[in-house]
């Protein structure tokens, strides 16, 4: 039987969150919860006990119910649906980053919360159905007046702030994401040998490096010598 | 219950394990003490898998990075920030300081932007020069050779230059600059602004066995597990531990106070425990201190005794006076001649390739003293924000903002690497109306008397943020950018002055001075009051010239450890 929180958990999609969430909040349940991920399983990084502590507990919260996340997935797609080469916001697991940033961040609890309610109630009043049971062209219609900063009428204003914190928060949650970085086309975040900009970029920019300036730059072919000076401060190797 | 006391007697007690404290433990170790180490946070180890956060992904952690739990983001290698829970600090009189701790070995070492500048014959002495604040009691010439040996033993990349107050030293290669440095490069020399290869203590080259070499991913602010950068615990207290020196490491211990007997000397220090809540004692023969200026300033003046009524070391009433920071001011320019940047690996090292020394020391201007000015921008990795208001650029070069659908991601690549940000961090004129005291009313959750500060900017440092905006606006200019960090802030907001603490340079708490009526410390960092306690923190700076104070930190803490080895010897302490 799918209770609310099952019904939650399967919009998240299988995030570890997910596998906190049950491990968290029904820890008796130990057959159905022995394959899933502990806690401590956590994606691997740094974290000092009070801020390991923390994210548990942030893990086991559960912050938006079910019409919210779906709504959030409508908006979060209708922000950044699937392209030729790379998959859509909620591919990118969106709704789950932004799930987790409500907890992480409560200050950002009630503008969003609120900010569905306003754009049901427009809805409702409108198109005589909530939002997430609209049509597309009558969603993208709503969108339209809420979606462009500069074009707004006053009496949506609070619509287009509503708006502009969930592209800030699926753009930000996107890219952070294997998925988007590899759409943006980052290169590094790995070990390597800088040695300046590639030449032909210099080029177009029109600048080159001068040999003065060069002179004082690291030679990378000795890198791995030990460094020397002689009394006066000058590198000799 | 009462105060455990241990009935082994150490040589020396170094009180904090920053630079200063981990220069100590390295220095006086080496000759042969034996060493305690009291640390208030935990021990850390940027190679330990446990808590490397090195060339991890935004992706691996569910926030992105994001600063909830530390400042500069959840990836920086600080544990602590401008609030730690359970220890609060209080402001007096309106005015404000914001405090940043890092609670762990190695302290603020792990996390800092590795900017290593010597302070120039001038910075000692500029009193003499435009009559304000005081001089040193001690000149560059006294403090060179220790420049030239921390420069070696640690490494710092940059070049030599001659410029006067900028003085040059043991240099490892620099990297070549990045390419919205070369724009920086190019608007600033329009302007008659100098720039040159910044100057990082990050190893560009070989220095020893011990360490490696930097493989450029630009993130020294997660410390370099491959021991690269410059970390306090990595290249000093590691190092001394290997070689074989006699130091216990005492980690999550918070000291509370100097203990004195009934001459006034110091005895040694009772520390918290901070996992099971108990007092302890330790015994030395000599305290050196090095919690940073603003902890060590509060260990004094909670260490009263019978002898040392107002606090230790304080019979001048200076100890938490004169306290200062770096002046701070930035802005933003858009490049648009950085759109659509071809992409390719521009990580390089930890920070700026290049940056701009001061300039002004002999032009006529409306402040004193100056600041330098670092360089952002390029095309760095995603975290939490990247993404936000991704098309408000369009605003300058007359595209749609806002909106939806796949054209949001032809805005996110175009704009991608096209911001070019600068900061200017200058110097303050210290004063004793700028202070750290005891709260008389508050206790943190240890029980210790906090602080309170009362500070407020002058007219100096006002202007000369002025400057700092003016100036980089112009560059800008010169870039062929466009300033996106709005108008300028005026009178009513300082001029872009940020405020007092958010640099995290305190120093001068503790300054060094001839006249004990004047000064806490004598030059070689002694208390003026009892022989032997010394202070290696920032603590003992008289002024702090527009140089990070690190290099200095390490410098004189080198040069203090060596006056206490050859007072030992001389049995004069």
């Amino acid at each position: 039987m799918m209770n609310r929180r099952d019904t939650i958990k399967s919009l998240l999609l299988g995030s570890v969150a997910v596998g906190l969430t049950v491990q968290g909040c029904a820890p008796k349940e130990d057959s159905a919860t022995a394959a899933l991920p502990k806690a401590e399983n956590t994606p691997f990084y740094g974290r000092t006990p009070d801020e390991k502590a923390r994210d548990k507990r942030l893990h086991e919260e559960i912050f938006f119910n079910e019409h919210e996340l779906e709504t959030i997935a409508v908006i979060c797609d209708i922000i950044l649906p699937k392209n030729d080469d790379f998959g859509s916001a909620t591919d990118a697991k969106v709704p789950e980053f932004i799930e987790f940033i409500m907890k992480d961040m409560p200050y950002q609890q009630v503008p969003i919360r609120g900010g569905i309610m306003w754009l049901d109630s427009y809805s409702n009043k409108n198109n005589g159905k909530e939002f997430k049971r609209c049509s597309t062209e009558e969603q993208l219609a709503i969108c339209d007046l809420i979606a462009y900063p500069k074009k707004t009428k006053p009496e949506h204003n609070q619509g287009e702030k509503f708006f502009t914190s969930m592209r800030n928060l699926t753009l930000t949650g996107y890219y952070t994401t294997e998925m988007g970085i590899k759409d943006l086309g980052y290169k590094g975040n790995t070990p390597n040998v800088w040695d300046g900009v590639p030449e032909d970029v210099l080029k177009a920019h029109g600048f080159e490096y001068d040999a003065v300036w060069l002179a004082k730059c690291v030679d990378q072919s000795k890198r791995g010598e030990l460094a020397k000076w002689d009394a006066d401060g000058n590198l000799i190797s | 219950m009462q105060i455990k006391k241990s009935p082994k007697e150490f040589d020396v007690i170094i009180v904090g394990s920053g630079a200063g404290g981990g220069m100590a433990t390295k220095i006086l170790s080496e000759a042969g003490l034996n060493i305690a180490v009291v640390e208030a946070g935990p021990h850390f180890d940027p190679a330990d898998p446990e808590q490397k956060n090195q060339l991890k992904w935004p992706y691996e952690s569910p926030r992105r990075g994001a600063g909830s739990t530390r400042a500069f983001g959840e990836f920086d290698a600080a544990y602590g920030g401008w609030n730690i829970e359970g220890e609060p600090y209080t402001k007096k009189n309106g005015t404000e300081f914001e405090w940043f701790r890092s609670r762990m070995l190695g302290g603020r070492t792990n996390h800092w932007g590795r900017i290593s500048l010597r302070f120039g014959p001038l910075d000692f002495k500029r009193r003499s020069h435009d009559g304000l604040g005081d001089d040193w009691p001690i000149s560059y010439e006294d403090v060179k050779p220790y420049y030239d040996k921390v420069d070696k033993l640690i490494g710092v990349f940059g070049s030599k230059e001659g410029i006067s107050n900028e003085p040059d030293g043991f240099f490892l290669p620099a990297p070549k600059p990045r390419l919205h440095e070369m724009y920086y490069k190019k608007g600033a020399e329009k302007m008659g602004i100098p720039v040159i290869p910044s100057r990082l203590s990050i190893l560009t080259k070989k220095i020893n066995e011990d360490r490696g070499i930097c493989f450029y991913c630009n993130q020294c602010s997660r410390s370099c597990s491959v021991y690269a950068d410059f970390s306090s615990g990595s290249c000093l207290i590691f190092p001394a531990q290997k070689s074989g020196g006699q130091i216990t490491l005492f980690t999550d211990a918070m000291v509370r106070e100097v203990v004195t007997n009934d001459s006034g000397k110091a005895t040694g220090v009772i520390y918290i425990d901070k996992k099971d809540r108990k007092e302890y004692q330790l015994n030395a023969k000599i305290v050196v201190l090095a919690a940073s200026a603003c902890s060590t300033a509060r260990i004094l003046l909670n260490s009263k005794s019978k002898t040392h009524q107002n606090g230790l070391g304080n019979s001048s009433g200076m100890v938490g006076k004169y306290l200062h920071d770096s002046t701070g001011a930035d802005r933003i320019g858009f490049v648009p001649e950085l759109m659509n940047r071809k992409i390719y690996n521009e990580d390089g090292v930890g920070g700026m390739h290049v940056y701009s020394p001061w300039w002004g020391n002999d032009k006529k201007l409306d402040f004193p003293r100056g600041y330098h000015v670092e360089v952002w921008g390029g095309l760095g990795m995603p975290s939490y924000g990247f993404g936000f208001n991704a098309n408000n650029l369009n605003e300058y070069i007359g595209g749609e903002i806002g909106g939806y659908g796949n054209a949001l991601r032809d805005d996110v690549k175009r704009f991608y690497g096209s911001i070019v940000g600068m900061a200017g961090r200058g110097e303050c004129i210290a004063r004793e109306d700028n202070y750290c005291e005891i709260d008389p009313d508050m206790v943190d959750e240890w029980g210790i008397p906090v602080l309170r500060f009362n500070y407020t900017w002058s007219q100096h440092e006002k202007l000369q943020a002025k400057h700092m905006v003016e100036t980089f606006d112009e560059i800008i200019d010169g870039m062929g950018g466009k300033v996106i960090s709005g108008e300028r802030p005026g009178a009513d907001r300082d001029y872009g002055l940020l405020k007092p603490g958010q640099i995290i340079h305190e120093v001068g708490t503790t300054r060094m001075g001839n006249d004990p009526k004047k000064s806490v410390t004598n030059k070689y960092m002694q208390l003026h009051d009892v022989d032997n306690v010394f202070i290696v923190d920032g603590g003992p700076f008289v002024s702090q010239a527009d140089k990070n104070p690190t290099w200095t930190i390490l410098a004189l803490s080198w040069r203090t450890c060596d006056y206490i080895v050859d007072q030992l010897n001389k049995q004069n302490i």
